[in-house]
């Protein structure tokens, strides 16, 4: 009876979810139905995850679930350029693409793009480039498994699509910008993104989720990317969702020999949010880092899982994920590292921090090592803490305010993550952030 | 009346009394050195004075320019010109030097309804200050203190004082641990701050820093009162004899 129930509700979801019957005008070409379908069913089979699932244990979705939520329609957005300054990032130049509740804006999205890229809808290179886009959407982040991947599929009708063509630098910022605005209902979108760079390239890539309004949403968003030999790619990941909504997000990385991909997750929004950042090192030589950094207050729930899989030999991964928390909000990382057999002469180092604010802030804090290469160099460490107070006083001792010590102290645990920003635009803002947030503003040197 | 006023201070750390009436008037424009042996008060007097809060007050009160002190807030206490240089000056990774110093003087000069100084002021300040102090250009762009050696902690303690110009520095044991180079290069620092607006109180356990830091006063504190108070060559006369003279009398006494 139970069961039958599960299965009722869970329907209702994939309609609601995704729309699938809605009768979709534009249904796109057969294989993409196929995926969707496939997903769709998978999505049934499994449900959402529960808290007797290991890798959900810390995390319940169930207010997810709970949420009537309807796929958010293609309404009038209402966003001009001067409105939409407020979510992307003043003086950082380059190229943007811009989604409203999961629908593309060619209005507020850049026309031109520096040659050898290509980017656009993800429709938009179904048509232009149909062979490219079927034989790697989808492929990496596997519905089979996790279940929010396959809702997430099952919607896939649209999304953000990158192609660095071979040799290819692109010097300034390519930023895909998400935001959800207000709709009549709590509202879902399925932001999807593909990230295709070819041999040698290089290229700066942010994603940024954002909620405009105080409302409640959920984000349910997949990222693929996956770099041939040599790439270079410098990727910021940066949410800002209303302090109401549901932001769940995979990130599937798929890297070969030599390439170089570092990731910056900044975390400042949210009510429950879930990151996970999987790497796949599939070639000699490459350098992976995987950092990230997030504030959490009141009752946020945040939790980031990454696992990075040493597959091949002389890869080296750096991992360091730092936690703010205060109020009565919980944290968890789990960090997993597999290093498999061939992976020799592996370098993996992960660290994760957590500074709370408040009694009442929480982290379950998880690494998870395994290892079968006998040549290899792993570290792993978690660090928690509070604020010390013989610095707290030292500072007021100096005539800085009680509130502004403490801020100034809580900026100093992240800087080392700030500082390996290298958008001068982005670390701004979070400085600010980071620092008005209490009060600190115009302090900054 | 003087610029700060002590009576009767009495106060403990958990349930024992180390202050155990204390009286002490500092003019400004005078140099204070406070003495005595180990355990007899003096860093517990220097906290309690810039307000750390490990100690509670028993008794007693303290006038700073007529303010009751012990009501404000450490922070206010150095609004309001109060300083001290700590025994030991604490780490802090991942806080600029620089910007510490800025935002101290800038809280500083807000609290008083002074203008802010701007990036460019604030540099041409602290140029200023560093040439007369000595001390290397390199400190200011590192984390606080992290990494100092002991001497570069203690002449940065000096380097703050000088930038955040207060009425009264209280020296916590700036003495301790320099060898005879660094020891000149602090009093120097202080010398060249002595000014009639301004005071200083040097606490310390040794009479060495004093042959370099004149005092106008020395009192000699011991088992949480001030026993003694004199002259400059008060001090010689404890370097000579010890303390072990002073407890003695004190014994007699009791």
């Amino acid at each position: 009876m139970a069961t039958e129930t599960l299965i009722t509700t869970e329907n209702s979801y994939l309609r609601d979810f995704t729309g699938s019957n809605s009768g979709s005008e534009t249904p796109g070409p057969q294989w993409l139905l196929n995926l969707r379908q496939s997903a769709a069913l998978r999505f049934g089979e499994v449900g959402f995850p529960t808290r007797r699932n290991e890798e959900w244990r810390f995390t319940n979705v169930s207010p997810i679930a709970e949420t009537p939520f309807t796929l958010a329609g293609k309404t009038d957005s209402a966003m001009t350029a001067e409105t939409l300054s407020g979510y992307t990032y003043e003086g950082m130049g380059g190229t943007q693409l811009v989604f409203v509740n999961g629908h593309f804006q060619p209005d507020l999205s850049s026309q031109e793009f520096p040659a050898g890229v290509t980017v656009s809808t993800l429709s938009a290179a179904m048509e232009a480039s149909p062979e490219m886009i079927e034989a790697q959407l989808g492929r990496w982040a596997k519905f089979t498994t996790q279940a929010f991947v396959a809702l997430n599929t099952a919607a896939l009708e649209d999304g953000a699509f990158v192609h660095l063509e071979r040799n290819t630098v692109v010097k300034e910022p390519i930023h895909l910008l998400f935001l959800s605005t207000p709709n009549a209902g709590p509202t879902v979108s399925h932001p999807r993104t593909l990230i295709i760079a070819e041999a040698n390239s290089q290229a700066t890539i942010v994603e940024s989720y954002s909620g405009t309004a105080d409302t409640v949403y959920f984000t349910n968003a997949v990222t693929e990317i996956t770099a041939a030999e040599n790439v270079v790619i410098d990727h910021y990941k940066v949410q800002r969702e209303s302090r109401k909504a549901f932001h769940v997000a995979t990130m599937q990385l798929q890297l070969a020999r030599s390439t170089n991909f570092s990731s910056h997750s900044v975390g400042l929004g949210g009510l429950l949010v879930r990151n996970d950042a999987n790497a796949y090192l599939g070639g000699e030589g490459i350098e992976c880092t995987l950092n990230g950094v997030y504030l959490g207050n009141d009752r946020q729930i945040i939790d980031n899982h990454t696992e990075i899989d040493h597959a091949m030999p002389h890869c080296n991964s750096h991992e360091i994920y730092k936690g703010i928390l205060d109020g009565h909000s919980r944290g968890v990382f789990n960090g997993k590292i597999f290093v498999r057999e061939d992976a020799q002469k592996t370098d993996a180092k992960q660290t994760n921090q957590t500074l709370l604010l408040s009694p009442t802030a929480q982290i379950d804090t998880k690494p998870q090592l395994e290892i079968f290469a006998d040549d290899v160099k792993c570290t792993h460490g978690a660090t928690i803490g509070q604020l010390s107070d013989e610095a707290l006083f030292y500072l007021r001792a100096r005539g800085i305010s009680k509130d502004n010590a403490r801020a100034l102290l809580t900026y100093a645990f992240a800087s080392d993550i700030v500082s390996r920003i290298k958008i001068d635009a982005i670390r701004a803002q979070l400085d600010q952030v980071l620092l008005a947030d209490r009060a600190l503003q115009g302090i900054a040197l | 009346m003087a610029l700060l006023e002590v009576t009767d201070l009495h106060a403990r750390v958990a349930e024992k009394e180390i202050l155990k009436g204390i009286n002490l008037a500092v003019n400004a424009g005078e140099v204070h050195a406070i003495m005595g042996p180990n355990g007899s008060g003096k860093s517990t007097l220097a906290g309690v004075l810039s307000g750390r809060d490990a100690y509670e007050v028993t008794g007693g009160n303290v006038q700073f320019e007529g303010k009751d002190l012990l009501e404000l807030e450490p922070e206010e206490r150095a609004q309001a010109g109060l300083f001290l240089a700590f025994q030991y000056p604490v780490e802090i990774p991942g806080v600029n030097n620089t910007y510490f110093l800025k935002a101290a003087l800038n809280s500083i000069r807000r609290s008083r309804g002074e203008e802010e100084l701007d990036a460019a002021q604030f540099l041409k300040l602290v140029r200023e200050k560093m040439k007369v102090l000595h001390i290397d250009p390199s400190l200011l762009n590192r984390p606080v203190n992290e990494g100092f050696s002991g001497g570069e902690k203690k002449r940065n303690e000096i380097f703050q004082m000088a930038v955040l110009d207060p009425k009264l520095a209280i020296l916590d044991e700036t003495d301790s641990g320099l060898d005879i180079d660094a020891l000149k290069v602090v009093a120097d620092g202080v010398n060249a701050l002595r000014s009639p607006d301004r005071a200083v109180i040097v606490v310390t356990h040794y009479q060495r820093l004093l042959n370099y830091i004149v005092p106008d006063f020395v009192h000699v504190l011991s088992g949480g009162k001030i026993v003694k108070s004199g002259g400059k060559e008060l001090a010689l006369e404890l370097e000579a004899q010890g303390y072990a003279w002073l407890e003695e009398k004190e014994l007699v006494a009791a």
